[in-house]
């Protein structure tokens, strides 16, 4: 296996005096694609939440690319610059257009001359293969484009992992597959990844791993073909069951 | 019957000095509004930051300011600044200053609840992705959340600067001379006060019709970008 560049070692999380995640060990290797499902409230956002620091974990150690996040001092812009982040609910900034989106990280955070920037921001729009919106404002995209600018601005700082948190539940049935593609691209040239979705087709054709949670624990681990085919524990079973049935 | 003639007798008076400052007695309504809107707002858009800092050091003194000046008289403020301050200080304040202060500090509260109104305003999503991409939160605060919330703050904005326009009329208490003043003083003389009041009430409502009409352009300016 390649190099390890998220570890959980049992980590614990509250919200007040709610557990949400339990003793978590997981370690995902560099290349590698993982995909966390299980049912709602189960953990697996507040999981990959972690990963880049927007959740605080209050026991237990996790390591992302070599440096501890419970280690003080550790500055977490810093990390977050080599750790991208696409949400459900897209979170474009609805002031800028899709190109000032892509650009801000690269001017504001790497001080890149605009024209630098640009260049870069045209190229990753081509990328997710809306390069003609360049200059649209959020509010004129479709949901399908949307979720791709954000994806493109989650590139934009040259990200070393990606997570993806639900990155299609917001999206209509019609525009989910346009998303899947890029997301699809991106693991095929060998990026890191953590995909919270229930997207099950995605998960068979792409996934390295099945994580399923449920109740804050990470209840069974395993490869796509193995979990789809013959899911170990009853829970798992039950989850699969309900959300395959259609 | 209305003699419109007083007021146009009246007028260099009533505009130069009363209404733009300009002349013997300082004064002047607009001399008073612009700066007064403006350092207010600023200060409030530190009050209004300061509410919703994580330290209690910051926001909890915050909240007194705005809960203390809202809930005191602008007159009283007035009042106070005019009476006790020279008295601490051992120093006469002229009344430009006084008034200033007053509204500065008074509008501060106002200002500052719309501002931190305004940036609840903005999704939590908006910081999240913002900090996502690397942005220190200060960074955040400047390019992401502030430029959407004032967006959603202008009506409540420029409502509160059309109410702190009005309300110079009552630096006249102190003796300055704004654009009420400089009409009581001509109708102390003329004794006409229907036509004296209602002249200055039209100016007053232009002003601030003009406000509301700039306002209006800015937010579908906003809402079509």
């Amino acid at each position: 296996m390649s190099e390890p560049v998220i570890e959980f070692e049992a980590v614990d999380k509250w919200f007040g005096q709610l557990h949400v995640l339990r003793a978590i060990d997981l370690v995902v290797a560099a290349g590698e694609v993982v995909v966390v499902c299980g049912p709602s409230g189960s953990g697996k956002s507040t999981l990959i939440r972690c990963v880049n620091g927007l959740e605080a974990i209050q026991g237990g150690e996790l390591r992302v690319l070599g440096e501890s996040l419970t280690r003080p001092g550790v500055s977490m812009p810093a990390l977050r610059t080599r750790v991208g982040m696409v949400f459900q609910s897209f979170n474009l900034f609805p002031h800028m257009t899709a190109l000032e989106n892509v650009m801000l990280a690269p001017v504001r955070v790497k001080g890149l001359g605009r024209a630098e920037a640009e260049r870069a921001a045209r190229a990753l729009l081509e990328r997710v293969r809306i390069p003609d919106k360049a200059e649209a404002y959020p509010a004129n995209l479709s949901g399908g484009q949307q979720q791709r600018v954000a994806i493109a601005r989650a590139l934009a700082m040259q990200p070393r992992i990606m997570l993806f948190d639900e990155p299609t539940s917001a999206l209509d049935p019609e525009m989910i597959n346009e998303v899947l593609d890029v997301m699809t691209d991106l693991a095929r040239e060998g990026m890191t990844m953590m995909v919270v979705s229930h997207e099950m087709g995605f998960a068979r054709r792409v996934a390295h791993r099945v994580v399923f949670m449920d109740g804050g624990s990470i209840v069974e681990e395993a490869a796509p073909e193995a979990f789809f085919a013959a899911a170990k524990s009853d829970r798992a079973k039950e989850f699969l069951s309900k959300i395959l049935t259609h | 019957m209305l003699d419109l003639a007083v007021v146009v007798d009246n007028l260099r008076f009533m505009l130069l000095q009363g209404f733009l400052g300009l002349g013997a007695f300082g004064g002047g309504t607009l001399r008073l509004a612009i700066p007064a809107i403006v350092l207010g707002f600023l200060l409030g858009i530190a009050v209004g930051l300061a509410r919703l800092a994580r330290t209690p050091w910051i926001r909890v003194p915050a909240g007194a300011y705005v809960e203390f000046f809202r809930g005191v008289p602008l007159v009283m403020v007035i009042f106070w600044i005019w009476f006790i301050i020279p008295q601490l200080v051992r120093l006469p304040i002229p009344e430009y200053g006084v008034a200033l202060t007053a509204f500065v500090i008074f509008e501060a509260a106002y200002f500052g609840e719309i501002v931190r109104a305004g940036i609840q305003s903005v999704p939590r999503g908006q910081v999240e992705a913002a900090t996502a991409i690397g942005l220190t939160p200060a960074q955040a605060m400047r390019h992401v959340v502030l430029p959407q919330a004032l967006r959603n703050m202008v009506p409540s904005l420029v409502t509160q600067m059309i109410v702190l326009f009005k309300d110079t009329s009552l630096a006249s208490i102190i003796g300055y001379v704004d654009l009420t003043k400089a009409a009581q003083i001509v109708n102390d003389r003329e004794i006409r006060p229907f036509e004296l009041y209602l002249f200055i009430a039209v100016v007053y409502w232009i002003c601030t019709y003009s406000m509301s009409r700039v306002a209006r352009r800015l937010e579908r300016r906003a809402a079509a970008a």
